[in-house]
């Protein structure tokens, strides 16, 4: 489903991805680890058109995201590191904004976002301003509304970050669910040892930009003797901690944490 | 051309629901239109130039436009990080549609704006020559809201961070408004200041205004009907540009 090939992306001197390469099958929960500035986001980026490669090729259900965006665009949806709903829309334009995006019928359009937001336990509170939800039910909403198209391929950038441990609980909930009856294919980057290792089938481990190990939970502990995946994790990606210079997102984030929106 | 209307059609949901912005963003101009229009009053009537509160008012129109369009270019820069931009920019809909959608939008939202600051000045004592004239200033104030609702959106895409904004307010917008004619008239000036005011293009839409509500024009409506939507047509151009190069 996902086909990555030698995929390199550099900025100026510094190499965010170098050189790697996977696959993830269809009906596969594929997880991405690794330290701040490994090149998790910067892969996701690319497989989903925000970025251009400098080297390599990818397909994403048949498609090259370069040469055909437009194509490839309609089979994925995509949860964000950054909120990215419409705080002063209700849930439900939110949703039927997004359907008009997608070229969605609007019938069809008015059932998917019915049977979705009844899913993510989100109906009741349909017409409510985006502003007026909490952290764990904007994250549910956003995961709605990237399956309202039907994608075949749902990216999870960091999904639960800054959520309590029962929204992040209910979330992989979904997700499995989701995974296990529509057979969506699951990309997803955490830092959450935990949940990747009860959510993904299969793991890569990525460092400096290369992908320095993959396979099952199992086999990534086997591999280095550790006895849990953290364990693992640390062995492959050693104890320093990575002190990534502070782009200009990171700058905007703060101001978003300042005034807390 | 749906996701056109339903994206020009959520910048004026968004608009017509913040009412604290609304009223906030009237403040700025009644101020410029209270102190300055009554406090200049006396000495521009000595000078022989009749009522400085008339002569102000579709300046300060201008003005709200001129602010209300650009910032709502400028916006791209937090909503492409936090907001819903990059929802739009991963759907399957051409980038051109989306920024259409969005500057039509804001050039909407800032002509709402100008039209309201309208209303304002006429309770304040501003008397427009007559009322067959509205559709004409309303046309002009349409242009305005386009031509920097474009050139927002191309400052917007470009930038990187906060701290380019404070550059373009003080760089861009600023002398945009202060060169414009909107507090004193572009006849008899020096050299200088005579060919930086008719390289504003907001010259052209507040004598138009002008021209509209008072009768009085500088350059004629036909002059500043055409170069407004050239300029329009260019800072589009520049602004879909600008935002087809936008990489997250």
């Amino acid at each position: 489903m996902i086909h990555v090939t030698n995929l390199v992306k550099t900025f100026g001197e510094v190499k965010a991805v170098d050189d790697i390469s996977f696959d993830v099958a269809a009906g596969e929960i594929f997880a991405f680890l690794g330290p701040n500035g490994a090149g998790k986001t910067t892969t996701i980026q690319m497989l989903t058109t925000l970025q251009r490669p400098t080297g390599g090729s990818m397909q994403l259900d048949g498609l090259d995201p370069v040469t055909q965006p437009l194509q490839a665009r309609s089979r994925f949806g995509i949860v964000f590191q950054d909120p990215s709903l419409d705080s002063e829309l209700t849930a439900y334009e939110n949703m039927d904004l997004h359907g008009a995006l997608y070229h969605v019928p609007r019938k069809i359009r008015r059932e998917r976002t019915e049977t979705l937001m009844k899913l993510f336990e989100l109906w009741d509170r349909r017409d409510s301003m985006v502003k007026t939800y909490s952290g764990g039910m904007k994250r549910r909403l956003e995961i709605a509304r990237g399956l309202l198209h039907t994608p075949r391929i749902l990216f999870l950038d960091e999904p639960t970050l800054g959520l309590d441990p029962q929204s992040r609980n209910q979330l992989w909930t979904h997700v499995k669910h989701l995974n296990e009856t529509e057979g969506v294919t699951v990309f997803l980057t955490t830092h959450y040892m935990d949940e990747a290792e009860r959510t993904a089938h299969r793991i890569a481990i990525i460092d400096h930009g290369r992908i320095v190990a993959q396979g099952t939970a199992e086999s990534l502990k086997q591999q280095t003797g550790a006895e849990s995946l953290e364990g693992a994790f640390l062995a492959l990606t050693g104890n320093t901690i990575r002190d990534e210079r502070a782009d200009s997102a990171d700058q905007l984030r703060q101001i978003a944490r300042m005034w807390r929106r | 051309m749906t996701v056109v209307y339903y994206l020009w059609l959520r910048e004026v949901k968004r608009y017509l629901r913040s009412r604290p912005q609304i009223i906030g963003s009237i403040a700025q101009p009644l101020l410029y239109l209270l102190v300055l229009g009554f406090g200049l009053g006396p000495v521009f009537a000595q000078s022989g130039q009749g009522s400085y509160l008339q002569f102000i008012a579709p300046g300060v129109v201008g003005m709200a436009i001129l602010f209300t369009s650009i910032f709502s270019g400028i916006g791209l820069l937090w909503d492409r990080q936090f907001g819903f931009l990059k929802e739009t920019l991963v759907a399957p809909v051409p980038r051109l549609q989306i920024m259409l959608g969005r500057t039509l939008g804001g050039a909407t939202i800032a002509s709402i704006q100008g039209a309201l600051i309208l209303v304002v000045c006429i309770i304040a004592g501003f008397r427009p020559q007559s009322l067959a004239a509205l559709p004409l200033a309303l046309a002009f104030m349409l242009l305005v809201g386009l031509v920097f609702a474009g050139l927002g959106t191309a400052v917007g895409s470009t930038l990187k961070d906060m701290q380019g904004f404070q550059l373009i307010m003080n760089f861009l917008v600023m002398p945009i408004f202060f060169l414009s004619g909107a507090l004193f008239p572009l006849n008899n000036l020096p050299a200088a200041l005579t060919i930086a005011t008719r390289a504003d293009p907001l010259s052209y839409g507040i004598d138009g205004l002008r021209g509209a509500l008072i009768g009085v024009t500088q350059f004629g409506v036909a002059t500043n009907l055409s170069v407004l939507a050239v300029v329009a047509s260019g800072f589009l151009v520049l602004g879909a540009w600008a935002f087809s190069r936008i990489q997250v």
